[in-house]
């Protein structure tokens, strides 16, 4: 049985050292290399939230109930209509801390239907019809590819803010 | 997923990243993060608590707002449970699984081997 932590010490969980640890022990002799920069381009909202419209990217994938590859599963994005809101969405081929936790709820990470309350909240002012999905890849070259996908998509569908949330 | 954020947001796009893998997103360097200090599944918050859910939906979309500069990041106060024990246990290596993670590499190596002799 793990130790239990002491308050004064933690800090959030090291996952790139963690992961290089766990893949070393499996005889895994060339880590992954993470993407690094040392500034962000920053695009201020150039309107109230309240008037924005909301977009969200999971890196999940739609649940089929077939055998058949998951759209999201093959390593292309995809983009899907928000309503009805998905009861489950596919996430066996991600990484998350199954002894933890679980992922039968959706809106822990694919919140649709709390946006749809912070409409109704006046809080922001709609949901964009579709979520976006991108898959998350070792190639950075691949996700680039992905990401204009995305671009795209929410140009097509209006969108001011976009949620990215990673599982 | 933090490399969609920069391309949106370079393309005019406001963007915040949601999630709990810290050092990885500020690694990569992100306009907005809201990070929860949770076990990677559940970054919106836990399964079935609605107003913690709503809360941290509510942290991420006032950082759209609220940022001035990039590579902003906001933590929620949510702390998953009192022990924490599930930091140690994710992705452990310790001296009781080492052969067992040894095993599960050696079957992976093996099985690429053999679908690499199948394609020839």
């Amino acid at each position: 049985m793990a130790a239990d932590v002491d308050p004064a010490a933690v800090t959030f969980v090291r996952y790139m050292d963690r992961s290089r640890d766990f893949y070393a022990a499996q005889g895994y002799d060339r880590p992954y290399r993470w993407a690094q920069h040392d500034d962000a381009p920053f695009r201020p909202l150039d309107r109230p939230l309240a008037e924005c419209r909301v977009g969200v990217v999971t890196t999940t994938s739609l649940h089929r109930e077939d055998d058949g590859d998951a759209p999201g599963a093959s390593g292309r994005a995809f983009a899907q209509a928000a309503t009805p809101h998905p009861s489950r969405m596919f996430t066996e081929h991600l990484e998350w801390d199954r002894d933890a936790t679980h992922t039968d709820d959706v809106e822990t990470f694919l919140p649709l239907r709390r946006l749809e309350e912070a409409v109704a909240a006046g809080t922001i002012g709609s949901v964009a019809e579709r979520f976006y999905g991108v898959p998350t890849l070792y190639s950075h070259r691949r996700t680039a590819r992905n990401a204009e996908l995305v671009e795209g998509w929410c140009r097509e569908d209006g969108v001011d803010v976009v949620l990215l949330i990673p599982l | 997923m933090s490399l969609v954020a920069r391309h949106l947001e370079a393309t005019g796009t406001t963007t915040v990243v949601v999630g709990s893998a810290r050092d990885i997103v500020e690694h990569c360097a992100v306009p907005r993060f809201c990070f929860t200090d949770f076990p990677l599944g559940n970054p919106c918050g836990k399964p079935g608590d609605v107003a913690m859910q709503t809360a941290i939906v509510g942290a991420a979309l006032d950082l759209a707002e609220s940022a001035t500069a990039a590579m902003t990041t906001v933590q929620t106060p949510h702390r998953w449970d009192e022990r924490g024990a599930w930091r140690t246990n994710f992705m452990r290596v310790g001296p009781d699984n080492a052969d067992e993670l040894r095993r599960r590499g050696e079957e992976r190596l093996a099985r690429q081997r053999a679908r690499r002799a199948a394609d020839r």
